[in-house]
């Protein structure tokens, strides 16, 4: 059983404890607040960039608890001072969804929250995820003027942290407002999919004053933001707050609901009054490797493996229905952010051993830096260079081994990575009972399969036009429907310029139906 | 929220409720099934196919055997409660058309999913022969249903306790040699069953088509827990089911898959039924 306790014990040497890290903002923080707006350029340079606080890997891999603990307000101040508000904002040019970074860093340096977090909210709906996931260094940090500077990277500005701490602080603070609604304007906009695209489309046209219902397809909304990314790294509580705003707004969530299956797609427009459609539908259509062995007893996708402990809360052994497989030795397939969290959740649950097999280096690797190198501290084993063959049963069916191959890097594919080759004859074998493959999704089927007059290239992505808009009337697609696996913050670019297009759509209905209901009052007024 | 809105105890351990769900029952179709929990947060979701449909008064039946802790917890609410969560209908609706001449083959509680498809195939003017198998008579269901649509009903048990005393594929083999061989066989009912019908036709090489069900959590395609393999090659029973050709199924594989979580399962349910006598829920 994993015990629910916060975080505590004593921090190993790699990590510094949350209060030791504040007590050091706070000197510095005395020190600099005085001199904050004068600091010379070079001054600013040399303010220490603020370690992530997180729970003891020790710790930690007994709970299920976020792994990073976030920044006390202290850090926050002393980090945003590191910035140096340049006036070519090359961060924002790299946010999909334009952040006014520098003003809200600006902010925070002044220790102005409210203020920082409302910048924030202009332009971006969910920062207390976004800062949580989004891959800022490969964003709006890898141009940060610091970072280049210092000549790494790493030393740049921590955006996504800030992000994150002025997020947690209004939730923390109850300072959360509830976006302004229009007065109604009678359209209905359908909203298929609860995912982070699903949820930035119901905010925006809810906003616009246009009845929004969201239909989900499982028992709870929140998309894979709820099923796929473990509570470890975006606390369920989250992803309650995000859902509880959109209902305060007035949007209809109804879950169980599966678009194509429980109504037609087009039924939405033709009998249910719906005046426009976003599809949101993600990714989720599990890719696996096609070897012999991979429908095992013990073989998982990374995709059901997360749902059954995350969704279904089967981390829970004593009160959850839903089982969990019991893994002594997991072998994870891949190397993206899904790997990491399959591997992480599998040692949460009690795995004994952990490797995460991956065909090339650890520098091709998808997944973020700081997710693996999380990863290597909770004990995870990376084996690169190496793939699995086949995977290998006993009498029972069930896995008892995989063969593997040892793999060089070649020439660099379409993708510009180095191409793993296969080394012919490096056959070896792991012992162990569980894999879980995680090398991708495709789109969903399900709409494409039972509303065949959509559009869809090969892979089963639904095409769109530069407005999100689908080849069907009224019907708009974003997210991995249309991205293939991507990013929680392309899809949720993908979903603002979806509702942009729908609220301008519904406008211009709005401004056609207008002369007809006036025109009988105009008549009456000539005669 | 689904309410029941019918109760009836068909024998010791298999129930019939009706519940109300308008939009599945108008969208459904003979062969789909729905996916529901008895508890929202900790539940754990269980595919069960949808026995009959009545659009008119929005109210799918599905019929269900006590086999484990949710079943044992479904077979607990009453007229009047609410399903935390159903949703559906899901999978492929069953092809329908005049084959001709088909046999219905319904094993257990398989006879209440084999029900609608047989209904279906009665209406596109299938002559029908339907042969009913359970291990003992208090298990039979349906009965008097399938004789209304059928052209032919056999009954069989294990213990002969009721119709003729074998198994499902003794009369199946008798019915494929005869001299006007059946155009087509669909079988519904445990796996072995399935797996036996499939080898009683093969030699005759008569198409036979089998509903699985296999363990799901989402039901649309994006978990893969319901994997099968099928000519060699693995489907989703989700999406690309529940029926497949029985002669490509690889039983065995889907035997052991179904079996994954056997001991857990049993303990969960061992758990549920010794909290149950201490509480004093169930006699």
């Amino acid at each position: 059983m994993l015990s629910g306790k916060k975080h505590q014990g004593k921090n190993s040497c790699m990590n510094h404890s949350p209060e030791q890290l504040t007590e050091e903002a706070k000197q510095l923080l005395a020190e600099y607040v005085t001199r904050y707006d004068s600091m010379k350029l070079k001054e600013r340079l040399k303010i220490p960039a603020q370690e992530m606080p997180v729970q003891d890997p020790e710790v930690r891999t007994h709970n299920l608890d976020e792994v990073a603990i976030g920044f006390s307000s202290e850090q926050a101040r002393v980090e945003a001072m590191r910035c140096l508000l340049c006036l070519k904002k090359t961060c924002v040019d790299d946010c999909p969804v334009k952040i006014d970074i520098p003003r809200f860093i600006h902010h925070i340096a002044e220790g102005e929250f409210e203020k920082a977090i409302g910048v924030v909210k202009e332009t971006s709906l969910l920062p207390a995820i976004c800062g949580r996931v989004c891959p800022q260094e490969t964003q709006c940090q890898l141009h940060c003027a610091v970072g280049k500077a210092m000549k790494d990277m790493d030393k740049s500005v921590a955006i996504g942290r800030l992000e994150r701490f002025v997020a947690d602080w209004e939730r923390a603070n109850g300072k959360v407002v509830i976006p302004e609604v229009k007065t109604s304007t009678g359209k209905k906009v359908a909203v298929v999919g609860s995912g982070p695209a699903g949820l930035v489309v119901a905010a925006d046209c809810r906003r616009e004053g246009h009845d929004v219902t969201i239909f989900e397809a499982f028992h709870k909304p929140g998309g894979v933001l709820r099923y796929g990314i473990p509570e470890f790294r975006l606390p369920n509580e989250i992803i309650d707050q995000e859902i509880a705003v959109l209902k305060s707004m007035g949007v209809e969530i109804k879950t169980n609901f599966v678009v194509g299956r429980t109504r037609q797609l087009h039924d939405l427009i033709d009998k249910d009054g719906y005046d426009a459609v976003f599809i949101g539908t993600g990714a989720g259509l599990p890719v696996f490797m096609n070897i012999e062995g991979e429908n095992l007893v013990g073989v998982f996708s990374a995709n059901e493996y997360l749902t059954r402990a995350n969704l279904m809360f089967a981390f829970d052994r004593e009160k959850a229905d839903t089982p969990i497989y019991p893994s002594k030795i997991v072998a994870v397939l891949g190397g993206g952010n899904v790997a990491m969290d399959a591997s992480r959740m599998a040692k949460r649950l009690g795995a004994e051993k952990v490797y995460v097999i991956y065909r090339r280096t650890e520098n091709e690797m998808p997944a973020r830096k700081e997710e693996v190198a999380h990863a290597r501290e909770e004990g995870i084993e990376f084996h690169f260079l190496e793939n699995v063959k086949r995977i290998l049963g006993d009498e029972y069916g069930k896995v008892k081994a995989v063969e593997c191959l040892r793999y060089q890097l070649g020439e660099p594919d379409e993708s510009g990575r180095k191409r793993p080759v296969e080394i012919p004859g490096s056959e070896f074998v792991i012992e162990l009972d569980t894999v879980i493959v995680a090398i991708g999704n495709n789109s969903n089927p399900l709409i494409s399969q039972t509303t065949p007059q959509i559009a869809v290239n090969k892979r089963g992505n639904i095409l769109v036009d530069e407005t999100q808009k689908t080849s069907m009337d009224r019907i708009f697609a974003g997210g991995d429907i249309v991205l293939g696996a991507a990013t929680v913050i392309l899809a949720m670019g993908e979903g603002r310029r979806a509702a942009a297009a729908i609220n301008k759509m519904l406008a211009e209905d709005l401004a056609k139906e207008k002369p007809l209901t006036a025109t009988p009052a105009l008549q009456l007024m000539n005669v | 929220m689904n309410r029941i809105v019918f109760k009836r105890q068909l024998s010791k351990d298999v129930f019939l409720m009706k519940i109300e769900a308008p939009l599945i029952a108008e969208e459904r179709k003979a062969g789909q099934f729905i996916i529901l929990q008895t508890e929202e947060d900790y539940g754990e979701r269980i595919p069960l196919t949808i026995a009959d449909a009545d659009a008119l008064n929005g109210a799918i039946t599905i019929i269900f055997q006590v086999v484990g802790k949710t079943t044992a917890e479904l077979s607990l609410f009453e007229v009047n409660d609410e399903l935390p969560a159903l949703v559906g209908p899901l999978g492929k609706p069953t092809h329908i058309e005049n084959f001709g001449h088909v046999v219905c083959v319904g094993g257990g509680i398989g006879v209440a999913p084999l029900y609608p498809i047989a209904q279906a195939l009665k209406e596109a003017g299938n002559k029908l022969t339907v042969i009913i198998g359970a291990r003992t008579k208090e298990l039979i269901i349906l009965e008097e249903e399938m004789k209304t649509i059928a052209d032919e009903l056999m009954v069989c048990t294990d213990d002969g306790s009721y119709g003729m005393k074998a198994l499902v594929t003794i009369p199946l083999k008798e019915i494929c040699e005869r001299e006007l061989k059946p155009d087509r066989v669909i079988a519904i009912g445990p796996p072995v069953m399935m797996k036996f019908c499939a080898e009683t036709t093969r030699p005759f090489g008569i198409y036979t088509e089998v509903s699985l069900n296999t363990i799901m959590v989402d039901g649309t395609g994006m978990c893969g827990g319901c994997r099968v393999n099928i000519n060699h090659q693995a489907k989703f029973v989700c999406v690309d089911g529940p029926e497949f050709n029985a002669h490509e199924v690889d039983f065995d594989n889907m035997i052991a898959r179904l079996n994954s979580y056997r001991d857990i399962e049993k303990q969960k349910y061992k758990c549920f039924l010794e909290r149950s006598i201490r509480e004093k829920i169930l006699v």
